[in-house]
């Protein structure tokens, strides 16, 4: 009878009862001419099953609500973010707004990427800005090309407003807002039934070339955001529906990818 | 996309590993809260699709591993260390705690290996990959884990029977 040769290894697998079927009787024939190796493996798989009657009963122990905490603040990396856009916008300008926004969000679902950090500051400046009467922007659209020229150099990238007349959309004008990533573009369009919708422009971390539309909602402010190549874009309203928001959001990704 | 609710989810698993890991429930629950916090940090360095509980223990095994060192530096010692302190030996928790004793005198890193196998089930892999090792020192250190729990129990069992005969 020739030997099989089973590897220290194969007896620990053995014991784990993870080789396949053929090792697994060679393992069986070997151990059966060896009893003191047979009764080795045999105690090695009565430790685990006594570690897991030991430890299992853990899980179905009530996790310490202190274990939870660090999941119900925002990370430091999302924090420090939210942190620079409320200087940005300033907390007095921004406190209303804000706080509603701040309320009205979900403690439970904290933000995972920096696409939703941005969607939920360009939210933020939504509610801040759009209800604006007298000062809804810093330069308007009778000085267009000023407004593009002047946010293209301070973004270090070449901007465009849309035009989203076809739409319905006509633009109010736009400002410039501090980042976490440098300034950022604000533009704002309006309706003709008063509705307003705003489109945040910021510059991207390189690597993340281009995502497809994505949604989130903050509060009553509805946000697609989406990158294209180095320029990451979140489009808001509080006023209209997804489906007509996504339609505005497409005309924006059309005119700026002609 | 809710990495959170799937942290949450994972948090039982790590509390068992935890408490195996280093003995007593307030430090293990010590050691979790620290790696949720870490992890959470973190969480922009997870590679979305991967698999979230091997970062997540990746995660833990670093931390410990730090505070072990913040905390230990005569760790390699603990190899040879005698039994300090005598069990209050009562009743049916007995066997476990004998067997929480000769886990905690196991060298650390032996222990995490025997803990992720046997415990979480993780594949030798996956334990490698949670613990940046080759799979030839997974196996090797598996292998050495349970030959010294076994002895230990073994010699417990010798002991307590020579007790019993005295």
């Amino acid at each position: 009878m020739s030997e099989v040769q089973i590897t220290e290894s194969e007896l620990q697998a053995y014991a784990d009862g993870r080789l396949d079927l053929q090792r697994s009787a060679a393992v069986e024939a070997w151990l059966a001419a060896r009893p003191d190796q047979a009764e080795r493996v045999e105690e090695y798989r009565r430790i685990t099953e006594e570690l897991r009657a030991a430890y299992d009963p853990v899980l179905q122990e009530p996790v310490p609500e202190r274990l939870m905490q660090p999941l119900s603040t925002q990370p430091r990396w999302a924090r420090y973010a939210a942190v620079a856009a409320w200087m940005a916008l300033g907390i007095a300008i921004g406190g209303v707004a804000g706080w509603h926004l701040h309320e009205a969000r979900p403690t439970a679902a904290p933000i995972a990427d920096l696409g939703a950090v941005m969607a939920r500051r360009a939210a933020v400046a939504h509610a801040t800005y759009s209800p604006e009467v007298r000062h809804p922007v810093e330069v308007g659209a009778d000085q267009e090309a000023h407004l593009v020229a002047w946010l293209s150099k301070r973004l270090g990238a070449p901007l465009r407003a849309p035009k989203l007349e076809a739409v319905g959309y006509n633009l109010v004008g736009g400002r410039l807002l501090p980042g976490d990533n440098g300034p950022v573009a604000h533009f704002m369009y309006q309706c003709n039934q008063g509705t307003r919708v705003t489109l945040y422009v910021r510059t991207e971390v390189a690597g993340n070339r281009e995502t497809a539309f994505r949604y989130a909602k903050e509060g009553n402010v509805r946000v697609f955001y989406w990158v294209d190549r180095k320029l990451g874009y979140a489009l808001s309203s509080a006023d209209i529906t997804k489906d007509d928001l996504f339609k505005v959001a497409n005309a924006v990704y059309q005119q700026l990818n002609p | 996309m809710n990495e959170a609710q799937r942290l949450v989810d994972l948090i039982p698993r790590l509390r068992r590993y935890a408490r195996a890991l280093v003995g007593d429930r307030a430090s293990a629950d010590d050691l979790v809260q620290d790696t949720l916090e870490r992890a959470w940090a973190k969480l922009h360095l997870y590679r979305r699709g991967t698999d979230l509980r091997a970062w997540l223990f990746t995660v833990m095994h670093n931390v410990h591993v730090n505070r072990v060192r913040a905390t230990r530096p005569t760790d390699m010692l603990e190899d040879e260390m005698p039994e300090l302190a005598q069990r209050a030996a009562q009743g049916d928790g007995l066997l476990v705690r004998d067997l929480e004793r000769a886990i905690a005198r196991l060298p650390a890193e032996q222990r995490a290996v025997l803990l992720l196998v046997t415990l979480e089930e993780m594949s030798y892999e996956e334990v490698a990959r949670a613990l940046a090792i080759p799979i030839g020192t997974v196996m090797s250190r598996l292998s050495r884990a349970r030959e010294k729990l076994r002895l230990m129990m073994l010699g417990q069992s010798a002991a307590a029977k020579l007790k019993v005969v005295k």
